[in-house]
């Protein structure tokens, strides 16, 4: 059974006397583990997908499935919840929160649960060490780099190890190499299991993806499968 | 990392904006804490002075005829066959629940006499007692220490032309003036004192009182219950509070510290403004913060705990700083505001304590819709970038 299963998905957005159809029937699955990316010009509603992905926007029509869950029918704040558990977010900006420390960033998803101090800061711990900033804890973003901010929101994202993992256009604000870095990050964390959905309007992103997705006009043009697939099955 | 994590770290970043919330409202509160404290210590001065200076309770005999005056109250018309109280009954007086409260009992004897050319009204008193409700009595000479010694109003003298050493001849008999005392502005520069059982003898009524003033130290304590409790012990007699002196003073009072209250209001409404909208600023400010926190699954309700946590501590801190200054501000009106110059002033920790809760209510009241609007920004829109 996929993780994530979307049927028919349509969102709409009316804006004074026009409507604008973001999304136009999008049928979707991604099972456990995989590595998807989704491509599209602006405004061909990719963002759209990864925010009812998210369990941010709710769409006009048809249905999100994540992890056996009926997302849509759950409650405003049974979906933040939702969103607590089963969700990781990577956005574009990093949103990184200033006055805190890139420790303490991590943590935020930990500041509403029930663990002890300690079990925070380990798991927090932990989560740096897996992205390779195992040293710079104690520093706030202003004393980071991009791509170390980056990857202060990815572990971020990790810290709760959620079933699936979404991010927006991740290397939308680094240059070559940072970008390559990563990607490479990403790649590595879906080795270990992790379900990726990651929306880039980058084509050199998708080769480290098992599939790329491509939308316009809200609507799935294409699939293919990746580089790294290819070589797996290979 | 708690939420409370969140909330201190954002204050500690943005110090400016943390002051100036701070600012708006603890100048509300050390309004209200100065001039509650004001009132409050103008309120003790007075009851203080009205302890010290003057009788509050009057006892005169049951009559509808007593039409003499003294002190400003009308005692009605004094008839020799009326029914006057007896020394006997002034032990009764001492004997009261309230005893306690009790500074002076002042028995007075009163009776016209001729001095010099004119009547003049002879008060006989026990000067112990009189002296020491009467303490802005000042005295040339000296108070009569004996039997045939006399102490003049200012206003007697000089119309009979005596002074103290000089000896006077009252119902026939002569009088020496030990004293005269110094201009009062009352009925008493009018009048001539001698000892109580001197006068009583010269008046004939020996062991005979005409009234009793009594000082009660009863500053913001209900002189109504020692009034009652006096009338049970002297059935026979009319005992009344002088309440009008008391009351003109502290209605005066009453009407500063309504002002005050409307003054404090309104400034107190400023600060919560204040509070409003610079919380609602802030929370514009952070719509992508909190875009953020809803994303990675905080609650509605956990969004409002940090905003209203901040706002918590901030009103905490304006209280306790508010307090501070406004009790400082009552300690340098207060030589300007009170009736005496050695006013002292009132510490009360019920003001403290209600200044700070005060401070906390206002503080959340008003930030109660900003947190409100955070909690419902949708993550999408304040992320923008999905």
């Amino acid at each position: 059974m996929a993780l994530i299963r979307i049927e028919n998905l349509k969102k709409h957005y009316v804006s004074g006397d026009e409507t604008v159809e973001a999304l136009r029937g999008v049928d979707l699955a991604i099972e456990a583990g995989e590595f998807v990316t989704i491509m599209g010009q602006s405004g061909s509603g990719k963002s759209t997908l990864l925010s009812v992905l998210g369990g941010m926007n709710h769409p006009t029509a048809g249905s999100v499935d994540m992890a056996g869950v009926k997302l849509y029918e759950l409650s405003g704040e049974r979906l933040a919840d939702f969103r607590a558990e089963h969700l990781g977010f990577v956005f574009q900006s990093f949103h990184l929160i200033q006055y805190l420390t890139a420790l303490e960033n991590v943590m935020l998803p930990l500041a509403i649960t029930g663990m002890k101090k300690g079990e925070k800061v380990q798991a927090a711990r932990e989560a740096l060490q897996r992205v390779g900033l195992a040293g710079k804890a104690d520093r706030l973003p202003s004393q980071l780099s991009g791509g170390e901010q980056e990857r202060v929101a990815i572990a971020r994202a990790i810290v709760k190890k959620p079933p699936i993992l979404l991010a927006d256009e991740p290397t939308g604000n680094l240059d070559t190499k940072t970008s390559e870095e990563v990607m490479a990050l990403f790649r590595r964390l879906n080795d270990e299991g992790q379900t990726v959905v990651m929306v880039t309007h980058n084509p050199e992103n998708c080769a480290y993806a098992d599939r790329t997705i491509v939308l316009r006009d809200g609507l799935i043009i294409s699939e293919q499968e990746d580089a790294v697939t290819t070589r797996s099955a290979a | 990392m708690k939420l409370h994590t969140i909330s201190i770290n954002n204050l500690r970043r943005r110090k400016a904006k943390m002051a100036f919330l701070t600012i708006g409202l603890m100048v509300g509160i050390a309004t209200i804490v100065t001039l509650l404290t004001l009132t409050a210590s103008m309120s003790s001065d007075i009851g203080k002075k009205m302890d010290e200076f003057g009788a509050n309770i009057l006892i005169t005999p049951q009559s509808n005829d007593l039409s003499m005056s003294y002190g400003g109250i009308s005692l009605g018309r004094v008839t020799f066959d009326q029914r006057e109280i007896s020394e006997e009954d002034l032990t009764r007086i001492t004997s009261i629940k309230n005893n306690r409260n009790i500074l002076a009992v002042s028995p007075k004897v009163l009776g016209g006499v001729r001095l010099g050319e004119r009547d003049a009204l002879l008060v006989g008193v026990n000067f112990d007692s009189e002296l020491k409700m009467k303490q802005w009595w000042r005295i040339f000479g000296e108070p009569p220490k004996k039997e045939g010694e006399i102490l003049l109003g200012s206003a007697a003298a000089d119309t009979a032309h005596l002074t103290p050493g000089d000896t006077v001849q009252l119902a026939g008999r002569p009088f020496t003036v030990a004293g005269v005392l110094e201009q009062t502005g009352s009925q008493d520069d009018s009048l001539v004192f001698m000892p109580l059982a001197s006068a009583q003898k010269l008046l004939g009524k020996e062991g005979r009182i005409t009234l009793v003033e009594v000082a009660a130290l009863c500053s913001g304590c209900p002189i109504g219950d020692m009034v009652v409790q006096i009338a049970e012990k002297l059935p026979e007699a009319k005992v009344t509070a002088i309440q009008q002196v008391v009351e003109s003073r502290l209605q005066a009072l009453d009407h500063f510290r309504r002002f005050a209250f409307a003054v404090a209001g309104v400034v107190i409404f400023i600060g919560s403004l204040i509070v409003f909208v610079t919380m609602m600023g802030s929370v514009t400010e952070r719509t992508t913060e909190i875009g953020v926190f809803r994303a990675i699954g905080f609650r509605k309700a956990h969004i409002m705990r940090i905003i209203l946590l901040e706002a918590a501590l901030v009103s905490l801190l304006a209280g306790v700083l508010g307090y501070a200054a406004g009790m400082g501000g009552a300690k340098l009106a207060l030589p300007f505001m009170a009736e005496s110059k050695d006013a002292a002033l009132v510490w009360d920790m019920a003001v403290m304590a209600g200044s700070m809760a005060l401070s906390l209510v206002v503080g959340m009241a008003a930030s109660l819709y900003p947190a409100l609007h955070a909690s419902r920004m949708d993550p999408t829109e304040a992320l923008r970038a999905l």
